[in-house]
């Protein structure tokens, strides 16, 4: 095969070379599409919400649909308490969505299929869902890990159990959406590859395939950004409403 | 055709772009450390700023012309509930009009029809009486001519007797002989011619 499927995820540097002390903060084709994104979602929902008319016209009712959507999958999972974290699920959502989708277009970078982009944010969920857990509990947060009706002969093998599936939440959250967005793309980049090699005779079926997958993984970069906010929800109604 | 060239023109220039960047990798680009400093510090940077432009501009505006929507529907479903009972209490006015209207005029209309049959009984009454009293004078006239009919049969009788008497035998008989035989005949049999 020609080409190298991983080759997509190369990373490379746009412009001079920026430096802070030991560290390289260069302005990167990743750095490019966070900033796409982050502008297209900025103009679209900026747009969708400037004239408010009665019967509202595409952009303001995909801003409506989304603001709703997503209030409603938090108002589903974590409840009402969980009001003051709408923005910053919501700006979750749409940044992760807007970041899979901008990556289905030809010659795009996807930048949630870095690990270190999925795990910062992953971990920073993880670190703001553990503060909210002891500001709103203190030390009765930890009662999470201790379920309720459970034998004392099995106690502690469950708050081991407990411990480590809490602590293993920002690796799962994060290479979920990384795992799913690599494989999707690097399966994309691998039928396209047959297509070319196998030329005018054969390509077809690896090039019927490969639109196939496009459908796939437009619905994959959908559902996994869906996943990731639904899964912060999951965590913060953890930290808000102590169910054990 | 040329469709078919651009389609491969695209799918060419595809392996050509793959073949500049082939060389130089190797393994997993993501697990390469060089820029993963610089992509915590622009996802901090660029979502950052994305959460506070959302949270502090956008969102609250989103929400306000949500808010606003809706209230306005809820006013205008408010404003036809009220026109609705209004016509509601209108159209029973109307309805109680008509039906009065109505009473009043079958009232009216029996009334009428009353009225129209006393006039006519009163002067079928009339004419009844004058009927009446036009038959009984004609009896009455009947009654006296019936009465007065015998006697006058009578003396005719006894008349053409005597009449029939001196022709026939050439005498003179007694006028009140005759008439007591007439008198005896009709006393006899009277009934039979008179019907009385």
């Amino acid at each position: 095969m020609a080409a190298n499927p991983m080759t997509q995820f190369e990373v490379y540097r746009i412009g001079p070379e920026i430096k802070i002390g030991e560290f390289d903060i260069s302005f990167t084709n990743a750095s490019l599409f966070m900033v796409i994104s982050s502008i297209a979602i900025l103009i679209i929902f900026n747009i969708g919400s400037k004239k408010n008319s009665l019967l509202p016209n595409k952009l303001q009712l995909l801003a409506e649909l989304s603001y709703t959507f997503v209030s409603k999958m938090i108002g589903d999972t974590a409840g009402s308490k969980a009001r003051p974290y709408f923005a910053f699920i919501f700006s979750l959502f749409m940044f992760v969505l807007f970041c899979n989708m901008l990556g289905m277009i030809p010659y795009t970078f996807t930048v949630t299929s870095h690990i270190i982009v999925t795990f910062m944010l992953a971990s920073f969920i993880f670190i703001g869902v553990t503060i909210i857990g002891f500001i709103k509990h203190g030390f009765g947060y930890l009662k999470l890990f201790v379920p309720s009706g459970v034998p004392a002969v099995l106690l502690p093998l469950i708050v081991i159990i407990e411990i480590i599936s809490y602590l293993s939440r920002p690796i799962s959250l994060s290479v979920r959406l990384f795992a799913n967005m690599m494989a999707g793309h690097t399966m994309m980049k691998v039928f396209g590859g047959f297509v070319i090699s196998l030329g005018i005779v054969g390509g077809w079926l690896p090039l019927s395939f490969s639109v196939a997958l496009t459908g796939l993984e437009i619905l994959v970069a959908f559902l996994q950004a869906y996943v990731f906010a639904i899964l912060t929800c999951i965590y913060l109604n953890d930290a808000l409403n102590l169910h054990h | 055709m040329i469709k078919k060239i651009v389609f491969q023109l695209v799918f060419f220039s595809f392996l050509t772009f793959e073949k500049v960047f082939a060389a130089e990798s190797g393994g997993m680009p993501q697990l390469n450390p060089e820029f993963w400093f610089s992509q915590i510090f622009w996802l901090t940077l660029t979502f950052g700023l994305l959460y506070l432009a959302l949270s502090k501009l956008i969102l609250p505006k989103i929400s306000a012309n949500l808010e606003s929507r809706k209230s306005q529907i809820s006013d205008n479903i408010e404003a036809a509930d009220k026109q609705r009972e209004e016509s509601e209490i209108k159209l029973t006015e109307y309805e109680k009009i008509i039906s009065n209207s109505k009473n009043e005029a079958k009232s009216i209309y029996n009334q009428a029809r009353e009225k129209a049959l006393k006039d006519i009984n009163a002067k079928k009454d009339i004419l009844d009486k004058q009927i009446d009293e036009e038959i009984r004078k004609a009896e009455d006239e009947i009654n006296l001519l019936r009465k007065d009919a015998p006697t006058k049969i009578n003396k005719i009788a006894i008349d053409t007797a005597s009449e029939l008497t001196k022709k026939l035998i050439g005498a003179e008989v007694n006028n009140s002989n005759i008439s007591a035989i007439v008198n005896d005949l009709f006393k006899r049999d009277g009934e039979k011619y008179y019907g009385n």
